[in-house]
Order: C-alpha cells, then sequence, then structure tokens
C-alpha cells in the first residue's frame, strides 16, 4: 500500500462501473420534454409575479408610490424592501454579506445598478404583472455611476457605500473608498528574485465581466402557506443555501421553509444566490396565501444577475536562462459590482498556483463599482487570472526561445512542493497532463495556412469539498435508492449511482439515485466547486461502507452465524457456508425489518485538478475574426467516473472561455445601462463557431478519494482565454491585454502595429 | 406585451383599409421576427396587428424570363432562397436573404418584412439595391412603385404613406454578363447582426474583361442602407483588375458614415466597408464570368 | 381584461380547439394553457431555438409565433417527436453519446434536428453544424450534439 494514498488499491481497481459509460435514466425524461425544470412548475390557482427594476446605475430611492399599480385589475400584491424585515437593529450582527443580501433582493435606499430590484408584483397572470410595473411610480435622485474597476480605485470616484472603509488584511481604512479590502501573499524576497533574472516581462490587463449565459432564467415558485410553512420550488445550486437564505432575508426560522429543486437548465454558479425565492415567498404571503410563480426574462438575467467581475491585472514574472521563475508579481483588482464580495481572493490563489515560486507577492482587492453584484462562474475567477499569468509566461517564454510545455515541465508544481497554506501538495497530475499535451499528436501538427497559429496554456484548479449527505433503502427486489440532497446540474446523479454500485458490487442499473428537498435529507452545501462527485461521492462510499456494515450483521443475527463467518467481497456475502449477491441478500433481510443507512462527511483530502489546452487559429487581418481551427483539452480527472460526462465538462467549459475570449462582454452606455441585454448581443458562441473539442483525460488518482476522484467540472473554463491570446499572438505577431479579443480589437491592434512600424 | 386586437386579412383592399383607419395604431403582422420582438420590449406599440400572411397576392415568387423576380411581400426567406430559379438567377440574393438568422427565423422572416423594418443594418436591402428591386406598393390611391434604395428614410422609418403597405418586390431579369454578392462581417459566425455588409453587381462587356457597369450598395454604415451610386460608376468601361475593384471600394468606404455602437466601432466598419466591397465584387464578377 | 380568440390547430397530430389572446405567443399557449412544457422558453428573442417546434413542416421559433396565428395548421413539438413506443432515433442518439448535460436546450436540439433530416437525409457535419446555430447550448460545447445527429443521420439512412 502507498504510505502517502490509503486508497491506492482500491484505486487500482479493475472497476466493474467506474469508468463505464452507462446511460443516465433520468436523461429520457429530458430528451422527451418529459422533466420537469423550475420554469415548469405550475401549482393549481396560481399568480404570476414580476420585478420592477432600476433603469439608473446610481441613485438614491426618493420615494415608491404602488397605488396605481395596486388598482390595476388583476393585481394581487406589491412589495418594496420596506416589506422586508426590518434588520437595523441586527445588522452587526449579520454580518455585511447578508445586509448586501437583502439590499440585493430589494434596494433599500440606493439603487446601485441598472436592474437593480426595487419593487415587485403579483398578478393573475405575468402579462398583467408586467403591465402592473408601469404603473409604480419612483422618484430616484441620479447620481453618477462608476462602472469601471480602475475609475472606481481613483481618488475622487464617486463612492457607492458612504460607510465602506477597505479592510487591510483586518484593519479598516479610514477614509470612504471603493475598495472594500486588499489582501497579500507574500512569499520571499521577489525584489531580489527579479534581480536574479535572466528576462522578465511585465503586462497589464484588463478583462469585462461575463455571464454565465445558463439558458434557463432565474426562476421561483413559492406557496406562503396560511399556517406559516413555506413551500418553495426553484431552480438553484443549492436548496439548502437557498432555504437558508429566504429565512435569513425573511427572518423565519429555516424549519418553517422547504425548498424542493427542480431540474435546473445550467447554473455554472450563477443558480448559487437567491433572488426570486424571498420575493415569491412574500409575495405569496400578501395575495392570499396562493402560489406565486416568477420567472426572469432573459434581459433581467443579463441585467441583473450576478456575472463573472470584471479586471484588472498586472502581472510580472522573472526567469534564469535555464527556465526557472525566479520571482512573480501580481496584482489583481476585482470589480465586485454593487457590494463587496468578489472572488478575487480565489484568483489570487489560482493566478500562479500551478508553479514552484519562491519569491512570489500577490495583492488582491475587492473594488465596488455600479454593476450587477458579481458572483460565481465555473472558476471564481481563475480565467481571469490565468489570462494574465499564462499570456506573461508565453512572452517568457518567447523571450528564453523555450518550448512553453518544457517551460511548465521545469516549473510546475509536484507532489510535495507547499502549497500557499503552508501544507505539501499530495500526488497531483500538472506534470502528466503536461506530458499528455506535449505527446499528443496537435502538439507537432504542422500548420499549413497564412494567419494561422497555435497557442498552449495552462491552468489550476483548487476544487472543494464540503458537506455532503447520502442515505438509501432497499427495494423488495434488493435494488437501492439513493437520496442525497445534491442538486443535479449535469449526470451527477449518475456519478454518484455508479460509485455506489460499485461499492456494493451491484449494477448501476440495479441503484435508483434521487435528488430530495430539504425537508426529506440531511444537510448539503451546493452543487459548486465541483465538488459533489467528489465530497457526495464520499458521502455515497461510506454509506455503501455503512450499509454493507449494517448487512453484514443482520444477516449474521439472521441466519445464527457468528460475526466473524460473515464477509462481504466483489458483491457477495459469505454468511458461514452460504453465498448470496447483495441484491438477494439485502431482499430478504428487507423483508423482515427494512434496510436503511445513511452518511454525512465532510471530507478532507480534495484533490486539485490541472489542465492544459492547445489550439490552433486563423485570423483573418482584413476583419479581425478569428476561426477556431482545433482544439485539445487535456486535464487530470483523478478518475473519470464517467468518461462521457468528464468529456462533456470539458468541451462545455472549453467552450465558455472561448466564449469569454473572444465575444462576450458587459456594454454599458455612459449613464451605466446595459445596452447587450439579449442573447442576440450578449453573444456566447454557437454550433458553428467552433469545430470538435478533442478531449484527453489524464488519471493520476487523488489520494484523498476512495476511488481517486477529482472535481472535474470548473477546470477547463481557466485555460481557454490564454490559450487564445498565446494563438492569435502566434497567428499575427499581436498581443492581446484585454478581453474579449473581438474583431474590432484585433483590427485596432493591427493598426497601432502598423503606425509603430512606420 | 400591450394587449392588441388581431385580424386575418384576405384581401389587399381590408389590409388598406384598416391601415386607413386605424393610422399608426395599427401595425402589419408579417413574419413576425422582427415585430413580436419589438412589441415584446417595447420598442413599438401597436392596438391592432393585421396578419397579411394570408393573402393570396403577398405569397406568390414567380420568375419570368423577361419580367424578372416577383417576390410577395410574405414569401419566407428559406422559400425564396431554395427557389431553382433565385438559386439560378439570383444568388446575390439569396447570399443576402439566407443570412437572415438561423434556420427558424429563415422559416418565418421575409424579405419584404426585411425591408420594411428598415435596419441600417438590414441584410437584404443592399442586395436588393444592387438588383435594381423595386418595390410594390398598395395603398388608398392604388398602387405606386418605388425604387428600393429610396424605400428606407432613417432608422425603422420607410417611405410608406398612412394606409400604404408593401405588397411584393419586383426585381429585373439579369442581363448577359451580369453577377452579384452579398457579404458581411459578424463576430459569431451565424445569429449575429452585420457591423457592415456589402452588395454588389456587375455587368461585365462581353470578353468579360471590363465593367459596363456596376451597382454598389452598403448596410450598417449609415442611418439607412446605402446606395453608392459614384462608386459603381467608377467602374464603368474599366478592366476588370485588382486595383480597379480597390478603387470602386475606397469610394464607397468614402460614402459611408458609420456610428460606433455596441456592435461595432466606427473605425472598424470604415475598414469593413473597404474590405467587404472589395469582396463582394469579387464574387460578383465571378458570378459574372461563370456564366 | 381582453378579449380572447377561439383558436383551431392540430398539435401533435391530435385536434386541439384553445382561447387565447392575441397577445399570447405560440410558446406560452403550448407551456401555460395546453400543458405542454416540454418547449422550454429562455430567451423569448429568437436568439437561443429553445422553443422549437415544427409548424406547418418548418422549424420556427415558438416565442415569435402568435398563437393565433397557429389557427388551421399543425404544429409538432417534443411531446410528438417520439413514436408511439419507444423514442425517436435522434432521442435515442442523444442518450447514447451524452448529448446532453442540463438538458434545458435538448428539445429544441430535437426538434430542430429532426427537421433538418427530414429534409436533408445525409448533412455533413458542416451542414449539421450551420443548421443548428439557431440552438445555443451553453453547457456541452456542441460536439458531443453533432456527432449524436450525425450517427442518427447515419442510422435513418441504413436501417439494417
Amino acid at each position: 500500500m502507498d504510505v502517502n494514498n490509503p486508497y491506492s488499491e482500491n484505486q487500482q481497481g479493475p472497476f466493474r462501473v467506474i469508468g463505464t459509460r452507462p446511460v443516465r435514466p433520468d436523461d429520457t425524461l429530458k430528451v422527451t420534454g418529459q422533466a420537469i425544470y423550475g420554469v415548469d412548475v405550475q401549482l393549481p390557482d396560481m399568480l404570476y409575479g414580476a420585478v420592477l427594476r432600476s433603469p439608473h446605475a446610481h441613485a438614491r430611492i426618493l420615494s415608491i408610490d404602488t397605488r396605481q399599480a395596486l388598482a390595476l385589475e388583476g393585481v394581487r400584491a406589491v412589495i418594496t424592501a420596506a416589506d422586508l424585515p426590518d434588520m437595523s437593529e441586527k445588522i452587526a450582527e449579520m454580518g455585511d454579506s447578508q445586509r448586501y443580501q437583502n439590499d440585493n433582493i430589494l434596494a433599500r435606499d440606493k439603487v446601485l445598478y441598472y436592474g437593480h430590484a426595487v419593487a415587485a408584483v403579483s398578478a393573475a397572470s405575468a402579462h398583467i404583472a408586467t403591465e402592473a410595473l408601469g404603473l409604480i411610480q419612483v422618484v430616484y435622485e441620479v447620481l453618477p455611476p462608476v462602472l469601471e474597476v480602475q475609475q472606481a480605485m481613483a481618488e475622487g470616484a464617486p463612492v457607492l457605500h458612504a460607510g465602506l472603509r477597505t479592510d487591510e488584511e483586518g484593519m479598516k481604512g479610514e477614509s470612504p473608498t471603493n475598495i472594500a479590502s486588499h489582501m497579500q501573499t507574500l512569499h520571499g524576497d521577489p525584489a531580489k528574485g527579479f534581480a536574479q533574472a535572466a528576462v522578465i516581462v511585465e503586462r497589464e490587463f484588463h478583462t469585462s465581466a461575463v455571464h454565465q449565459g445558463y439558458l434557463e432564467p432565474q426562476n421561483a415558485t413559492a406557496l406562503y402557506a396560511a399556517n406559516g410553512q413555506i413551500t418553495i420550488w426553484c431552480s438553484t445550486q443549492g436548496s439548502f443555501s437557498a432555504r437558508d437564505s429566504v429565512a435569513e432575508i425573511l427572518q423565519i426560522p429555516a424549519a418553517r421553509i422547504r425548498v424542493i429543486p427542480q431540474e435546473v437548465g445550467g447554473g455554472f454558479g450563477g443558480k448559487n444566490r437567491v433572488y426570486l425565492e424571498p420575493l415569491a415567498a412574500l409575495l405569496s404571503q400578501k395575495s392570499g396565501h396562493k402560489p406565486v410563480k416568477m420567472v426572469m426574462h432573459h434581459h433581467e438575467v443579463l441585467a441583473a444577475t450576478g456575472p463573472a467581475a470584471a479586471s484588472w491585472i498586472r502581472v510580472k514574472m522573472g526567469a534564469g536562462r535555464d527556465g526557472r521563475i525566479t520571482a512573480a508579481t501580481a496584482s489583481i483588482a476585482f470589480a465586485a459590482g454593487a457590494f463587496p464580495g468578489s472572488t478575487v481572493g480565489v484568483a489570487m490563489g489560482t493566478i500562479l498556483g500551478h508553479y514552484r515560486i519562491e519569491n512570489l507577492q500577490i495583492d488582491g482587492y475587492d473594488v465596488v463599482t455600479n454593476t450587477p453584484w458579481s458572483s460565481s462562474y465555473r472558476a471564481l475567477g481563475a480565467t481571469n487570472a490565468a489570462f494574465a499569468s499564462e499570456s506573461v509566461v508565453d512572452e517568457l517564454c518567447e523571450k528564453l526561445g523555450m518550448d512553453p510545455i518544457e517551460f511548465r515541465l521545469i516549473n510546475g508544481v509536484r507532489e510535495g512542493d507547499p502549497r500557499s497554506n503552508g501544507r505539501p501538495y499530495a500526488r497531483i497530475g500538472f506534470l502528466e497532463t503536461l506530458e499528455a499535451a506535449r505527446a499528443h499528436p496537435h502538439y507537432t501538427s504542422p500548420l499549413t495556412g497564412s494567419h494561422q497559429g497555435r497557442g498552449v496554456a495552462a491552468g489550476y484548479w483548487g476544487n472543494a469539498g464540503g458537506r455532503s449527505t447520502a442515505s438509501a433503502s432497499i427495494n423488495s427486489d434488493g435494488s437501492v435508492s439513493l437520496v442525497t440532497g445534491s442538486i443535479d446540474l449535469s449526470g451527477t446523479r449518475m456519478t454518484l449511482a455508479m460509485q455506489l454500485a460499485e461499492t456494493l458490487g451491484i449494477t448501476v442499473e440495479d441503484v435508483k439515485a434521487t435528488v430530495a428537498d430539504t425537508d426529506s435529507i440531511g444537510f448539503a452545501d451546493g452543487s459548486w466547486g465541483s465538488r459533489t462527485t467528489f465530497s457526495t461521492g464520499w458521502a455515497v462510499y461510506e454509506l455503501g461502507q455503512n450499509l454493507i456494515r449494517l448487512l453484514s450483521q443482520r444477516a449474521a443475527e439472521h441466519w445464527q452465524v457468528p460475526a466473524a463467518q460473515v464477509s462481504f467481497t466483489g458483491g457477495i456475502f459469505t454468511v458461514g457456508d452460504q453465498k448470496l449477491g447483495f441484491k438477494e441478500l439485502a431482499a430478504r433481510l428487507n423483508e423482515h425489518i427494512p434496510v436503511m443507512a445513511s452518511a454525512a462527511v465532510n471530507p478532507d483530502g480534495v484533490g486539485p485538478a490541472f489542465a492544459v489546452h492547445l489550439v490552433d487559429v486563423e485570423v483573418d487581418p482584413e476583419t479581425g475574426g478569428v476561426k477556431i481551427l482545433r482544439y485539445t483539452a487535456v486535464q487530470d480527472a483523478g478518475k473519470a467516473v464517467h468518461p462521457a460526462y468528464v468529456e462533456g465538462q470539458m468541451q462545455g467549459g472549453t467552450t465558455q472561455g472561448i466564449g469569454w475570449a473572444l465575444n462576450e462582454e458587459y456594454i454599458y452606455d455612459e449613464a451605466g445601462r446595459m445596452l447587450n441585454a439579449s442573447y442576440l448581443d450578449y453573444r456566447i458562441p454557437t454550433c458553428s463557431d467552433l469545430p470538435a473539442i478533442d478531449t484527453v483525460i489524464v488519471e493520476v488518482p487523488n489520494p484523498g478519494h476512495p476511488y481517486g476522484v477529482r472535481g472535474v467540472g470548473e477546470m477547463s473554463i481557466v485555460p481557454p482565454p490564454a490559450a487564445l491570446a498565446n494563438a492569435i499572438h502566434a497567428a499575427t505577431g499581436l498581443r492581446l491585454p484585454r478581453l474579449p479579443m473581438s474583431p474590432a480589437r484585433i483590427l485596432e491592434a493591427y493598426e497601432a502595429e502598423e503606425i509603430n512600424e512606420i | 406585451m400591450q394587449a392588441f386586437d388581431y385580424v386575418s386579412a384576405d384581401s389587399v383592399e381590408q389590409v388598406v383599409s384598416l391601415l386607413s383607419l386605424h393610422g399608426e395604431h395599427a401595425r402589419i403582422l408579417n413574419g413576425g421576427t422582427d415585430l413580436i420582438v419589438q412589441l415584446r420590449g417595447g420598442a413599438r406599440r401597436a392596438a391592432m396587428l393585421v396578419d397579411i400572411k394570408p393573402i393570396p397576392e403577398v405569397n406568390q415568387l414567380t420568375y419570368d424570363p423577361a419580367l424578372g423576380l416577383s417576390i410577395g411581400a410574405a414569401v419566407p426567406c428559406w422559400s425564396l432562397c431554395s427557389h431553382p430559379a433565385v438559386i439560378k438567377h439570383y444568388p446575390g440574393l439569396v447570399d443576402a436573404a439566407s443570412l437572415i438568422g438561423g434556420v427558424q427565423i429563415q422559416s418565418r422572416a421575409t424579405v419584404g418584412g426585411n425591408l420594411c423594418n428598415a435596419s441600417p443594418a438590414a441584410d437584404s436591402i443592399p442586395a436588393l439595391i444592387v438588383h435594381r428591386a423595386v418595390c410594390v406598393i398598395a395603398g388608398p390611391r392604388g398602387r405606386r412603385e418605388l425604387a428600393v434604395e429610396n424605400f428606407c428614410l432613417s432608422p425603422g422609418l420607410t417611405a410608406l404613406q398612412p394606409g400604404e403597405f408593401l405588397v411584393a418586390l419586383r426585381l429585373p431579369h439579369p442581363q448577359a454578363g451580369f453577377g452579384a454578392g452579398y457579404l458581411r462581417f459578424t463576430p459569431r459566425s451565424e445569429m449575429d447582426i452585420a457591423v457592415a455588409g456589402a452588395g454588389a453587381a456587375v455587368v461585365l462587356q462581353a470578353g468579360g474583361i471590363a465593367f459596363e457597369s456596376a451597382r454598389i450598395a452598403l448596410g450598417a454604415v449609415a442611418p439607412t442602407p446605402l446606395f453608392v451610386p459614384e462608386a459603381g460608376e467608377a467602374l464603368r468601361g474599366q478592366p476588370v483588375s485588382a486595383e480597379v475593384l480597390l478603387r470602386a471600394a475606397q469610394i464607397a468606404q468614402q460614402a459611408s458614415h458609420p456610428i460606433t455602437d455596441m456592435r461595432g466601432t466606427s473605425a472598424q466598419r470604415k475598414r469593413l466597408c473597404l474590405v467587404l466591397v472589395r469582396r463582394a465584387l469579387e464574387r460578383a464578377v465571378e458570378r459574372a464570368k461563370g456564366k | 381584461m381582453p378579449s380572447k380568440v377561439q383558436v383551431h390547430a392540430q398539435i401533435n397530430g391530435n385536434p386541439v380547439e384553445f382561447a387565447c389572446e392575441p397577445r399570447q405567443s405560440l410558446l406560452e399557449v403550448l407551456r401555460d394553457e395546453l400543458g405542454l412544457t416540454g418547449t422550454k422558453v429562455a430567451c423569448e428573442s429568437g436568439n437561443c431555438g429553445a422553443c422549437t417546434v415544427i409548424l406547418d413542416g418548418l422549424p420556427v421559433n415558438s416565442c415569435l409565433v402568435l398563437a393565433v396565428e397557429i389557427e388551421g395548421k399543425a404544429v409538432t413539438t417534443i411531446e410528438g417527436i417520439a413514436p408511439a413506443d419507444g423514442l425517436h432515433i435522434l432521442q435515442q442518439k442523444f442518450l447514447e453519446h451524452t448529448a446532453l448535460q442540463c438538458g434545458i436546450c435538448t428539445p429544441g436540439f430535437i426538434v430542430s434536428a429532426k427537421a433538418l433530416l427530414d429534409r436533408y437525409p445525409d448533412p455533413s457535419e458542416q451542414q449539421v453544424r450551420y443548421w443548428l446555430a439557431g440552438n445555443l447550448c451553453r453547457c456541452t460545447g456542441y460536439d458531443k450534439i453533432v456527432r449524436a445527429v450525425l450517427d442518427a443521420a447515419a442510422c435513418l439512412r441504413s436501417p439494417g
């Protein structure tokens, strides 16, 4: 047994279920259109709600008059922030993030972004609800907005929150500011390290906010029953966190709230937070306790829900002639949007987390701007960070005349290297991933046309653990019903069923996995951080062990055999002289006393992921158009439970990264109104924009998981913008420091270069 | 969406009468792919929608070697672009009409509607202009005709008078030596509004080495689609060569006055004019020679 | 309250009669009045294809068709794609190829793809990609969707 990996035997296999590609049962309902998503929920005697949103990016609310709206035939209720519980006494205990969440749900004194919710109505039809919004009269005192992070940090910028002071590593600053916090990581002596460098590259980058772009809009249907019990059907990534958020906002005990999660039409981090749930519940209470359904229109989704933060990043890196990085510094400022709390800390941890750097300083700034409150989007800012650092690495390689993969092999982290928290890396697969990329035919295939180029970029993502529970009961035929509270965004019911089937030695067809509501299963953290197959997988594994233990014990009692004579291997129970398959034994024992087991975990042992992406592009110098000719994504999954799902995650994240790189951005006018809040002008990649996306799954098992699983969902969105920037450079000689690298920007870069050459 | 009445019209006369009666409170419903979006978003308002699709005349798509092509206002793009005679004789029009949205839009959207929506970036209009298309308009005083290049007055505003609506578009039969093409630039490969567009039609002299005449029109670089007669005139009698094409493209570029908006910058659009006109001319010449 | 219009049409081969306001889209009526929620609402502006249905043989965005416009016409929704017993080959291939993750775009893709294969039984990958460009997917990157459609086309061409 590998002392560093207690599960090494487990992980060797051979596996019967893990690593296969069974078809997911609930998918049948999705291809027939019968699966029920949050938007599809219909209840008897249902009303419809709609939200009035601010037309201003920054303004004081002077008054809100709802009388005309209330008088419209068919309208049942109208609410504003005044209808939310008064939290002023609790502000001290509440903590800032709770206050921000309340203010984001319905603006209290100020609106802080175009689209900020100001009031909500319930009515007999969605059309009437929309008409009612037009009758609500709000008087605003418009204030100058600040839209960009650099502007917001500058002296004299309009201040969003009068009481905000910069938190400098726990110490509060003195003057009003938009810089909510400044954090710093420092190791070694960067100045000394740079002095030792043979080459140094220092560059500045800007990225736009980008939206997760899920197709199913935010939605919630709530019934606030006359007995005070609230039921919410919604599209969320975390039913428990949604429940707890509603409890906090409405100041109602969580025990009175039940969240029944529906199928989710895409989340990617954007559905971690509540927007409509508390409004729908409150409206239901005020509409004679009728259920109220609220669905955002797509322009509300784009304009008013939380995107990935815009950012301003400076990176400086130095390396010796031998290719070793001698020092690096980075300064990262994230536009948190209307309230503090961007993911800049995550970006700080990932920007150079995949390299061994002794002399390192990273500064992170969380800055508020008059734009929607930023939220999580798949890898939480690691993409912004990698765009900057991997572009600089590319330039360093060019200056050194060194192969980009060779450079990363020299500097890449490996087992035993210290992490930013001081502890050493367990077994990780960055080097293996690099080797796999280098060995791939794509890496050495010739590019034959003009204005074509190849780019390479790597990325690192830590993944998350978190709390998960699982419970199981045996059915009359010995098959297992598996229940967890982990929302299934893309197939985790199957990957969990597969892990249980593997553990129990049964087929995956004999495990039926469902996701239960918050009253019916123990607490689970949301489906984020690429945690479900890992962490809830752990719960399922432990559940399997508990079930085996329970069945062994019951078998001993039932057949009157000493416990030592009962064993279980390869799906078969040996009970004295008998051999019984799992299903047969379980079915029999279930008849006398039903068989049930459960498990609850919060596992350590999260396995970081690494990825290397290769992309070939062709640039049209006359139009600035970029065509992607070929794309290969290589990623360490630890152990791919269902390889087709892992491929799908890699292809999907890559495609989002491509959109982030080439086309997606938030466009505002000077008054701070979002101009492109539609899928026409917020341009996500279409089918015809892309070639096939080849995937290579590397498997360096994670010693922290019984089957070696590492989270896979988020990693793939990290490298694409850098890979494309490097490819565009190879094709044109141009370095694009600003995302998106749109055709207009490429033309401008060409023109700037023409001018420089004259 | 505000509430409105819906009338399914069965004759041109009925439509004219309803439009005359209700003025700007009534709007024509054709393919609906622009109008319904506008009504939903509040950009346009209507108390009545008059659906012209049931009227036989506006659905006719006929080609006659002597008379040319007649496209009823309600003929959807998919139908136009799959008609053998249109593909054979008017590929430059197919270039444009087939770019309007994806297949779902193509099933409903019409060239007539694309014209009447009068977006400066409309794909069909530069192609119609270079094909010398004529609008056939019905109104309270009977029918009249108007050259397509005079139809759009400003973004969203057409030369239709109260009570009038577009019934059909007529394109002359292409003469010997004719070729046309339309190209546009969009950030994605499909589903985008043109950042800039260019239509070009040429007639080559016998032998195919010199221009008899040419017409050039631009999209998305002015408040309306822009017919640039002087650019086409510059080709008259000139030899077919890269320099000559470039010169015409430069004249067209000079005539353009694009803005910077969320879809593109003014500088980008100016640059694209040059590129797209040149490429559209190249395609038109290729087609003219292919005959 | 605005007055309603009586509409008679055929949906998935069944005669249907409903009352609706002229401003209600076909999408709304399918989902909210007729309980056919398989056709999804996403962008409601003709840009994403999640609401694709087949109207008189052609794929259309049902968000851009008024329900009153289908008087006397035939509509096929995702609910009408599968045969009486089992799944349509496209649905089968989507499952086999894992061509869906969250699945919200899947009904739209299947309806669009069916319209494609009904007209072009042997499409190239390029043709498939261009035909399906009116259907957005945010989860899959389209790769497995395209493979599933090409595989379904191949199976339909040689059923043996």
